[in-house]
């Protein structure tokens, strides 16, 4: 089945809340600058009880944590936001926002802090030295330090004492065709409000809906670029 | 003179046996074959994922050859009750050799030493 055809059923059964990602890239293929992986994130969806995406991150990367919520590694985190004027009150899941122009990337001395050809940020724990410059420069709060020697670590993601760490975007099931564990489960068990997708393609339905409707980055204002935008705040 | 030299060869003759009876004695693999040559294997599989983790972790490349995580699974061994043996515990693949050639690999600092196992969701 080629690409068009497959688009053409998927188009055809209609019932498709969530576009899934183009096919995976044919083995030994690098990643290329023609795609742009992005969130789109809808907060009038995201109730301020609900961690189903947490959950399923810690789950997918194998995060076990020690009870010590301000250093356990944390990809991805609720947080509770409120106008003091109107009383307005958002639940906004924040996770590392793979900006174009990464903070992190800036700053790190040896070059673990890196950005993929297509958008995802990462880091390189092969030559991350534990500096924590990137933490200090992300302005998402983004990244955690891995205090303790670990263990029960999932095939897909090595993590080890020393090292910071952040959300991949789930890069090994990006590079399988796979959406992000967070954007499935949230599809499946919650309300659909993560969309995942490619920001370059046109025909995505991430790149309609960000050309249609008003969205917004956190901390525009900084012009770093985020992959991750939301709605509803 | 040949006296000596006969009691030389027999202590590197013992030395020699000494040696061969402390070799590592390694669980077999799961899979059929492995990549390559097992002379091969020896000597370059340092090299082999050190290419290898760059072009995956950098690029993005996937499905190389070369990947630890089908060392641990075809080397990796199962205990009597069925859950996976680390690979790095004493005696399994990895560790006897290393243990033997005095070289400690980093690589399990990071990566997991098992197959993938379904892990439980925290707080569900």
């Amino acid at each position: 089945m080629t690409d068009l055809s497959r688009r053409q059923v998927i188009l055809a059964s209609g019932a498709i809340l969530i576009a899934t990602p183009a096919a995976a890239r044919q083995a030994g293929q690098p990643a290329t600058s023609s795609q742009r992986w992005g969130l789109l994130i809808d907060t009038a969806k995201c109730g301020a009880e609900c961690t189903i995406c947490v959950d399923a991150c810690k789950a997918e990367m194998g995060l076990g944590g020690h009870d010590r919520p301000r250093t356990d590694a944390q990809y991805i985190r609720k947080v509770n936001v409120r106008d003091p004027a109107s009383g307005a009150a958002h639940s906004v899941p924040v996770m590392c926002q793979h900006c174009a122009k990464p903070a992190c990337v800036d700053v790190c001395p040896t070059g673990a802090s890196m950005k993929r050809a297509d958008g995802i940020v990462l880091v390189d724990r092969h030559i991350c030295i534990g500096c924590r410059y990137c933490m200090m420069a992300c302005p998402y709060k983004a990244r955690s330090f891995a205090h303790e020697e670990q263990t029960g670590q999932q095939p897909h993601l090595p993590r080890g004492k020393g090292t910071v760490e952040g959300c991949t975007l789930c890069v090994h099931r990006i590079d399988e065709g796979k959406m992000p564990a967070c954007v499935e489960a949230c599809a499946s068990r919650a309300k659909g409000a993560m969309l995942f997708g490619d920001l370059n393609d046109q025909s995505s339905e991430i790149a309609q809906r960000v050309a249609r409707e008003a969205t917004t980055r956190i901390r525009a204002d900084l012009g770093l670029e985020p992959a991750v935008r939301y709605q509803g705040i | 003179m040949l006296a000596r030299l006969l009691l030389g060869l027999l202590l590197m003759v013992s030395a020699a046996a000494a040696i061969a009876a402390e070799l590592p004695q390694l669980p077999k693999a799961r899979g059929e074959a492995c990549i390559d040559s097992p002379a091969t294997m020896r000597r370059d599989h340092p090299d082999m994922l050190k290419h290898q983790r760059d072009d995956t972790l950098r690029l993005g490349i996937r499905g190389a050859k070369a990947s630890l995580k089908e060392c641990v699974s075809c080397h990796s061994t199962q205990a009597a009750d069925g859950h996976a043996v680390p690979v790095n515990d004493p005696g399994q693949f990895c560790q006897s050799c290393h243990a033997y050639a005095a070289v400690k690999p980093d690589c399990f600092e990071c990566h997991a030493t098992t197959p993938k196992a379904p892990m439980k969701e925290a707080a569900r």
